[in-house]
């Protein structure tokens, strides 16, 4: 009765009520009212049209960076990298379009399309590494998370700048941002990326679900040696595989490049958007469409946090706290499942 | 039967639930319905939002990354608008209030938020800020904004600056007079008009008190990188320089951290801090000695305080650039360390300072003006 697929989708619910009860307890221990402070949650994620917008637009990125963690655990690899990819398809989204003028129908597919590139770039890197000499994937991404951040902080102050802290607004015509969304949601920064987002996860279930090269992507994930033995090039796959993903990586940079902000700001650390894109990837599943519903609870805990010090009093660590409850107790699958379980054998 | 074990964990799960729930709105009972006003208001249109208390003014801030218990200008700002709040009888969440920003994503939304809650008057504090308030204000040109440490332009936008480069030009004099080695150390945070403001104005104090001596100047990238403000400061007082300069934020932590572990060594080494945005005495205490030269700092909170004030008066400076300095005693050289800021050194700032405020000298606040300056000399 208890079919492996139910278990697989309510695995993450439950951690995800469990995260929920957990961030109670512990609201209640410091002294706030656990339901003042989710209905404050609440009403900063959907309070109303502008906060709605702002949710989805913190959604986008997440569903995108989680596709790209989840795109190469599929095919057995464990992509770190995702930050240093995202801020290589940022920084290319800008300069694409802050240093030209063309028509839209040109400009911004073109932005877009050298975000998806500079991150498969920085994802080939690791990729050849661990194919071809294999070194492991973790230690060459997290390195290169670096590398991307302070070339990329030192090509805006050198390259597309005059030792300024951030570029120019991109052109109107290379920006997902819209004047009809904007005003619909009373001025949120909501963008069609969403749409790219969405194409995306479709892209992402075609891909490993419905042609050879994904079904091969995943045997190798599945097992090496017995893919290499099935007459598969496991080299070429992991490389494809790495690319594949530090190209989503790379849209979900172009996602706050081109849409939230319009240009590229001198960082002095992570955005985090890459590693919380390992966190959705791990909720959802690692398939697309678990992946979507992961990067929508996400932005809506992420959003929804910042209303609750000023309506309920709960200070914003605590928030992070739910959030690392629930990635804890989904990590810990093994102890649901098992729970799981063990209610199913007693039940017989 | 196994749907129905099932089920019953379920169940169990959300009675806990209403359970905890319960225990929670019997501790405030009346708290919960506050949430549904608030989004009553926000859902009508925002541009009168502004004026929906009537006569009631209500001031709130954005803080940058920093947060309100930074040690540095996000708390000065705080607690100038909480003395602001005390004087007038305001209450906190209602008449004054601050949110804080995770990420630079978070200025924009935060911003909004608080527009949409009906506050008159809302800071960002940081030149962080500047493009989520230029872009917030020209959507809700009925509220009042205003910037910390950056100019953003709009008619209802008041931006504040200091003159760093006064204080820092003072801090420059008192490392000049302290050095015994004419070799002294600058260490910013990101480099940017904003840190070589702080750096033009010292290399100018230094310069003037003593041309020859040297001055090395690095930036560690980061506000927020005390490992690599150590591994600098290690640098600088290993390759000669007894006296460093801060103006990196969190990361001057580590600059204090070195000078304490070669003054904890060697107490009779010749080390020295100045401190940067508040009076940094604490920081460098070790045992009895301090190795906290003396602090230039920036009363964030005197200005935000001003301009509160101005706000309530109905004379909001829209569109203009305050610019705070040594005059206004929002600019300051910390006196705590008498022991190590002589007599001689004091009167030698004084004079110093007389000349800047008199407009005898022009300091320096960019890298050009600097070069000027230097070959004036």
């Amino acid at each position: 009765m208890f079919s492996n697929r139910l278990v697989n989708i309510l695995i993450p619910i439950i951690s995800v009520i469990l995260g929920l009860l957990s961030g109670a307890f512990i609201m209640l221990i410091f002294g706030y009212n656990p339901i003042q402070g989710y209905a404050a949650l609440w009403n900063g994620a959907f309070g109303d049209l502008y906060f709605l917008g702002e949710t989805i637009r913190q959604v986008t990125p997440y569903i995108l960076s989680g596709l790209a963690v989840a795109f190469a655990f599929r095919t057995g690899l464990f992509n770190i990298g995702v930050e240093g990819q995202v801020f290589m398809g940022w920084l290319a989204s800008v300069w694409v379009g802050v240093s030209f003028e063309a028509p839209m129908i040109i400009h911004l597919p073109l932005a877009i399309l050298a975000a998806a590139l500079a991150g498969a770039a920085w994802g080939f890197v690791p990729g050849l590494l661990k194919a071809k000499l294999g070194v492991h994937e973790v230690i060459v991404t997290i390195m290169m998370n670096y590398i991307a951040l302070y070339s990329a902080n030192a090509i805006v102050r050198h390259v597309i700048t005059d030792n300024a802290d951030k570029t120019e607004q991109v052109a109107p015509t290379a920006s997902l941002g819209s004047e009809w969304l904007e005003q619909l949601t009373y001025f949120s920064r909501l963008h069609y990326g969403f749409v790219v987002a969405l194409f995306g996860a479709l892209i992402m279930w075609f891909l490993l679900n419905k042609t050879v090269r994904g079904f091969e992507l995943r045997s190798v994930g599945f097992n090496k040696d017995a893919s290499h033995y099935a007459g598969m090039n496991v080299s070429r796959n992991i490389i494809l595989s790495m690319v594949i993903s530090g190209a989503f990586a790379g849209l979900a940079g172009a996602m706050e490049g081109i849409g939230t902000f319009g240009y590229y700001s001198v960082k002095s650390g992570f955005t985090n958007i890459g590693f919380d894109g390992i966190a959705v990837a791990l909720l959802g599943g690692n398939a697309a469409i678990g992946v979507i519903f992961a990067a929508f609870l996400f932005g809506t805990l992420k959003i929804g946090a910042l209303n609750m010090p000023t309506q309920a009093g709960v200070p914003t660590e605590l928030v992070e706290i739910v959030i690392a409850l629930i990635i804890f107790f989904v990590a810990s699958s093994y102890m649901i499942r098992w729970l799981i379980l063990r209610f199913k054998k007693e039940g017989k | 039967m196994k749907i129905k074990k099932f089920m019953l964990m379920l169940t169990l799960l959300l009675a806990l639930g209403m359970v905890l729930g319960a225990c929670g709105s019997g501790d405030e009972g009346s708290g919960s319905d506050s949430g549904g006003e608030d989004t009553e208001n926000s859902g009508s249109d925002g541009s009168d939002s502004g004026s929906a208390e009537g006569g009631d003014f209500s001031v709130a801030m954005v803080t940058d990354v920093g947060g309100v218990d930074d040690k540095s200008f996000n708390q000065s700002a705080w607690e100038g608008l909480q003395a602001f709040g005390e004087e007038h009888g305001l209450e906190e969440d209602e008449g004054y209030d601050y949110a804080q920003s995770e990420s630079d994503a978070d200025y924009n939304t935060n911003l909004n938020r608080l527009v949409r809650q009906g506050y008159n008057l809302i800071y960002g504090i940081g030149y962080l800020l500047q493009p989520a308030i230029e872009e917030v204000a020209s959507q809700y040109p009925d509220t009042n904004f205003s910037i910390v440490d950056s100019v953003a332009e709009g008619d209802n936008i008041a931006s504040i600056t200091f003159k760093e480069h006064q204080g820092s030009f003072l801090a420059g004099v008192a490392a000049a007079h302290k050095t015994e080695s004419n070799h002294v150390g600058f260490v910013g945070g990101v480099d940017g008009d904003l840190i070589n403001k702080f750096e033009a104005g010292y290399i100018a104090g230094v310069k003037s008190v003593n041309k020859d001596i040297e001055v090395d100047v690095e930036y560690a990238g980061s506000f927020a990188a005390s490992d690599k403000g150590k591994l600098i400061a290690s640098n600088m007082y290993s390759g000669g320089a007894d006296v460093i300069y801060h103006a990196s934020g969190a990361t001057g932590n580590g600059v204090f951290a070195q000078a304490k572990d070669i003054k904890n060594n060697n107490p009779d080494e010749n080390v020295w801090v100045i401190g940067v945005d508040r009076d940094q005495h604490e920081e460098g205490a070790i045992g009895d000695d301090n190795v906290t030269l003396t602090s230039m700092v920036k009363r964030v909170d005197i200005a935000v305080q001003d301009v509160s004030q101005q706000a309530m008066d109905g004379e909001f400076p829209g569109g203009e650039v305050l610019e705070y300095g040594l005059g206004d005693e929002a600019i300051s050289i910390a006196r705590t360390n008498e022991e190590a800021l002589t007599e001689e050194i004091t009167t030698a700032i004084e004079e110093w300072k007389q000349k800047i405020t008199n407009g005898d000298i022009e300091v320096p606040s960019t890298r050009d003006e600097l070069k000027e300056f230097e070959s004036s000399l």
